[in-house]
């Protein structure tokens, strides 16, 4: 991998999520709150091009997550994830 | 009851440029020793970090190069000319200068010696790197997996890795290394000449019979086309692990 620009993938967001989460998170299941379809994080489209990133369902393109960060706080908007499975093992 | 394994919060580390090595005319391998690196699987990224004098920080992510069974942590990073990264690391950096990332990072995008599935990797330029991750912790466990891989590059120049894909392809139970050159070939070239096609797929991945998984990586267009010629090969999506960057990179 070497991210440039615009849509990648949910592997691309691994470090940023690890800033908010204790667990390696590519590998969590997120289930779309808009088709229900089942995807690892890993395997979910990402737009870095807005402030912040930008996941989306790569089914139905739906709105899975907003993640911004700045002035030293996150917001993180999660309403497209109906639920995010992860193992307590990393 | 067990408690999940915490990883805590994730630190910036720095790290030491301890090799330079130039791969294509546009793309370059930095070896970076990295005090207390905890160790990584094949496949996993860092994320670099560059704090210019005025404090303005640019960030960017490089999947590690490097064998799990090698202590130092090398990465190869393709020049884009309007890019903010990867113009200092490819060209302006030094053996010995200081550099700052974090990780390993990532668990998806993984491949591990052991799992005796034949494996597919397919590549687009530099979607390479986390692959030759995976070949070079192949070798470094003396594995036997089937394991061939397709590596898309625009001509025989850009090929990164050239000479390392020639001695790994050879000898028992090397890995198959099938090439196709998509924009140029060099004379008497007996290779693919054009992007990865239903017609290629056919003939190089191993048949769904045997249930193997399937690692891709390259810049977007090219994974999504791979992987819906795979699906369309009788591949259930199950088996097929992407790694997508961008529009550019290729």
């Amino acid at each position: 991998m070497q991210q440039s620009d615009l849509k990648v993938d949910g592997n691309a967001i691994g470090g940023l999520l690890r800033e908010i989460f204790t667990m390696e998170m590519t590998t969590a299941e997120t289930t779309c709150a808009g088709c229900g379809k089942v995807h690892a994080v890993g395997r979910v489209d990402v737009y870095m091009n807005a402030p912040g990133a930008v996941v989306r369902c790569p089914a139905c393109d739906n709105v899975l997550m907003r993640i911004v960060q700045g002035r030293g706080r996150y917001w993180l908007d999660l309403t497209g994830i109906r639920c995010l499975e992860f193992s307590e093992q990393t | 009851m067990a408690r999940a394994a915490l990883l805590g919060r994730l630190a910036w580390q720095v790290g030491e440029v301890t090799d330079l090595v130039p791969e294509t005319p546009k793309v370059s391998s930095l070896v970076i020793d990295v005090p207390h690196w905890p160790g990584h699987l094949a496949g996993q990224h860092v994320d670099v970090r560059l704090t210019a004098e005025d404090g303005y920080q640019a960030q960017r992510s490089y999947s590690i190069a490097s064998a799990p069974e090698d202590p130092r942590v090398s990465i190869t990073v393709e020049r884009l000319d309007d890019g903010e990264v990867s113009p200092y690391l490819v060209g302006e950096v030094k053996v010995g200068d200081r550099i700052e990332l974090r990780g390993p990072i990532g668990g998806y995008f993984v491949w591990r010696a052991a799992d005796p599935r034949p494996a597919l990797f397919i590549a687009g330029g530099s979607g390479v790197v986390p692959l030759m991750a995976m070949l070079r912790h192949r070798r470094a466990a003396g594995a036997a997996t089937p394991v061939k891989l397709l590596f898309s590059s625009r001509s025989y120049e850009d090929v990164i890795y050239r000479e390392e894909l020639d001695q790994l392809g050879a000898g028992d139970h090397a890995p198959a290394v099938i090439h196709t050159l998509t924009r140029s070939q060099p004379a008497g070239w007996r290779g693919y000449k054009r992007r990865i096609d239903a017609a290629m797929i056919d003939e190089v991945a191993w048949p769904k019979q045997q249930q193997p998984q399937a690692f891709i990586c390259g810049p977007t267009p090219m994974v999504e086309s791979a992987a819906n010629l795979l699906v369309a090969a009788g591949y259930d999506p199950a088996w097929i692990k992407t790694e997508r960057f961008g529009a550019t990179g290729g």
